[in-house]
């Protein structure tokens, strides 16, 4: 096992991904010769070549085209969109062209290919270097969506999702590159070299996709969570005194739909935490997931703790960020519910 | 106000609606012979001529003439009419048969057959083709099999796609042909990705993408165009300028202002106009784009320059938007009377010969027609079992649709 930051971990993903299947090709823009803006692709094209890892015109349409194409031929790559407020330029080919091949084909040709993404806020990057765009993908069927919340996850899931046979959108919370990050963004910054998961094997390994992680176990309410706000959720519990249980979905598509609603009936409540915007957001998804299973179940209505249906605000970001603050007073209040 | 004169939006518009009397006059059109033939590693900037002229071979005599001509036998130009005429009659059949009601869509390339029967004779097996809607002579021209394309159009119980796809919608990787999309442009710069990938690998395959003049104005035009030149991909994009994106005539995608080849030259790739009714001229610039990729030279543009006869497709009435004399008046002619006609005068054909060539291919596609009936048609049915809707959304399909699936009842 070794220290590692969640850039760390990614690069370890790709260097063992390349090592050992000469079919994955790395590419995006900044990431050959400088090893991209967040530095996950340092040292790739060095050790594996300019046609395996190579700077990609500023054309998100391109970017993901191309790699469809790749991965018609054979290849399988695994793209960088530079953050995912770029993304929106390639989301044709990706939600109408990478997600439907197999299908439309009936299995003839399929698109084997990672998109990954930096995302979410915390980084005062204003409104198009802050959203958290993942609902966009889950609402899309053929593609799967997924967003690591700590270094050994996020090596393990992009290892799995480069060797998954579907197209795969790899959402990194910027705000954990180089952390674990609890939304006390007035105190000081915590490594990942303090963090238990901040250890991963040198060494290739995988995540399975599609399974959820209980980060804390709990008896009075189930919080659904996934990247940067799990560790605000650890923090609004613990300072709300609150017996949560803490479910890392890790993959939001496809949903782990039996630990989610596993929980939600041994625990009658459930809080849902996201960082995106309110009004369609994934929350809303997985408050009508649980609603439908574990209605009966329920002793409180479901809450949701979302960024606010605005544009990320620059200077106000700590104001619209869901911070364990507002994430404690929903804790408190579904267990005050009758 | 200043002295200026208040500005005014200048819209294109056709010079002919309906009603009208077209008249082409004014249109150039090159002579047969005249356009040069350069070596194949040349640079853009030195062939910018060709992307403003119109490459032709087929002269008004019906002679091949020009550095371009003379690189099929008899017997290939021949056979480049057989399947020309196959294409034809296909698309005839399968008009007849949407207007039956016997399935819910379809799209003829009448008038544009030269194109992709000619082109595909450029191609090698493992080669792969990005097609849009109006390709399918790509298939038609390369043995594969008329009922199969005619069960996937019926959507029927034999449909190679199990019904989940809009007609005419092929996929094919055993003869090249990628899964058309129905969206428009997305596959021209998948292409490329593909020709890349040749390359990555150090294979010796190439790729082709097809795209209509009225869709370069997508961004995956651009894309396309931007990527193909940056990494001299092994590929050869091909615009097939019909003149009208259905109701759209091409001045839109592109005012007066230049050629739609003349788009490739500020990505310094080589780029071609051709006559695109003219077979053997379209097989002549096809060839020399395939060597140059062959020989990693990179990309090559061609506007295949032809005309629309028909609807854009079953659900269009052009007669609401255009001059009906429109497709007779077009002045580079029907590629397959142009083709016959060339044949005639080299002594290897005949009238007769042709009328027996015509009648021949209409009873191999009626009775594929009735071979492919016998499996069903998208209104009679029998198709697949709808339960296999929920199949191939993923290789493995989730917990989520396993429940849809099985709440369905299907």
């Amino acid at each position: 096992m070794t220290r590692m930051t969640m850039i760390q971990a990614i690069r370890s993903a790709m260097d063992n991904a390349m090592e050992r299947d000469d079919d994955v090709v790395v590419f995006g823009e900044d990431v050959g010769f400088f090893g991209g803006v967040f530095r996950c692709t340092q040292g790739l094209q060095e050790k594996y070549g300019r046609h395996r890892c190579f700077d990609a015109p500023i054309s998100e349409s391109g970017i993901v085209g191309a790699a469809v194409g790749m991965a018609a031929f054979g290849l399988r790559p695994c793209v960088e969109i530079q953050f995912a407020d770029y993304m929106y330029p390639g989301y044709d080919q990706i939600t109408q062209e990478a997600a439907r091949i197999r299908y439309r084909s009936n299995g003839d040709f399929t698109t084997p290919m990672v998109v990954r993404m930096p995302t979410g806020g915390g980084i005062f990057g204003g409104q198009t270097h802050s959203q958290s765009p993942e609902a966009l993908f889950a609402h899309v069927s053929g593609i799967k969506t997924v967003i690591p919340s700590n270094p050994y996850d996020a090596k393990g899931l992009l290892l799995a999702a480069i060797e998954d046979d579907d197209p795969v959108m790899f959402l990194e919370p910027k705000r954990l590159y180089n952390g674990p990050f609890d939304g006390h963004h007035d105190r000081p910054v915590t490594p990942w070299s303090k963090h238990e998961l901040g250890e991963a094997p040198d060494d290739y390994y995988t995540v399975p996709l599609g399974r959820a992680a209980v980060r804390r176990e709990g008896a009075d309410v189930t919080v659904l969570v996934y990247g940067t706000m799990v560790y605000v959720a650890q923090a609004a519990a613990e300072e709300a005194g609150v017996d949560a249980e803490i479910i890392d979905l890790r993959t939001i598509l496809p949903l782990d739909l039996e630990t989610i609603e596993a929980s939600v009936k041994k625990t009658g409540r459930c809080v849902i935490v996201h960082e995106a915007t309110k009004t369609c957001g994934f929350g809303a998804e997985l408050m009508a997931v649980v609603s439908e299973a574990c209605f009966y179940h329920l002793e409180a209505p479901i809450i949701r703790v979302t960024g606010y249906d605005t544009p990320y605000p620059h200077a106000h970001e700590w104001d619209y960020f869901p911070g364990p603050k507002r994430v404690g007073a929903a804790l408190k209040k579904v267990m005050e519910a009758a | 106000m200043s002295d200026s004169k208040p500005l005014s939006l200048y819209v294109p518009e056709p010079e002919f609606r309906p009603g009208d009397t077209p008249n082409f006059s004014d249109v150039a059109i090159p002579k047969a012979g005249a356009a040069r033939r350069p070596p194949v590693d040349v640079e853009a900037g030195d062939i910018r001529d060709l992307a403003y002229t119109i490459i032709r071979v087929m002269n008004r005599e019906g002679e091949a003439v020009g550095p371009w001509a003379d690189l099929l036998s008899d017997e290939e130009v021949k056979a480049g009419l057989e399947d020309m005429m196959r294409v034809r009659a296909f698309d005839a059949r399968m008009l007849m048969a949407q207007r039956q009601g016997k399935t819910s869509f379809y799209m003829q390339a009448l008038g544009e057959e030269a194109i992709a029967c000619a082109f595909s004779k450029a191609l090698r097996p493992g080669d792969m083709n990005f097609p849009t809607y109006r390709q399918q002579g790509l298939l038609l021209s390369s043995d594969y099999p008329m009922v199969d394309m005619m069960n996937q159009i019926y959507s029927n119980a034999a449909d190679p796609l199990q019904g989940r796809q809009l007609p005419i919608m092929y996929s094919s990787k055993e003869h090249g042909f990628f899964t058309i999309s129905g969206n428009l442009a997305t596959q021209f710069i998948q292409g490329v990705g593909w020709a890349m990938a040749s390359a990555i690998k150090g294979d010796d395959k190439i790729a082709t993408a097809w795209i209509g003049e009225g869709s370069t104005a997508e961004n995956d035009f651009h894309s396309a165009l931007v990527f193909a030149s940056t990494y001299r991909a092994p590929v050869v994009l091909n615009i097939v300028n019909n003149q009208w994106a259905i109701s759209t005539f091409q001045g839109i995608a592109r005012g007066k202002a230049a050629t739609f080849a003349s788009r490739g030259l500020g990505f310094g790739i080589p780029s071609l106009r051709v006559d695109g009714n003219d077979y053997l001229a379209v097989y002549a610039v096809a060839k020399w784009a395939a060597e140059r990729a062959r020989a990693g030279h990179g990309p090559t543009l061609i506007e295949h320059v032809t005309y629309r006869m028909g609807g854009h497709s079953t659900s269009d009435d052009p007669s609401a938007y255009r001059a009906k004399e429109e497709a007779t008046c077009w002045p580079l002619g029907d590629p397959i009377d142009r083709l016959k006609g060339y044949l005639i005068k080299r002594g290897v054909w005949s009238d007769a010969q042709h009328h027996q060539m015509q009648e021949m291919l209409e009873m191999q596609v009626a009775e594929a027609q009735k071979q492919a009936e016998k499996n069903g048609t998208l209104h009679d049915g029998p198709h697949s079992s709808p339960a296999t809707m929920f199949d191939d959304v993923y290789k493995e399909m989730p917990l989520h649709l396993r429940r849809q699936r099985q709440e369905s009842g299907l």
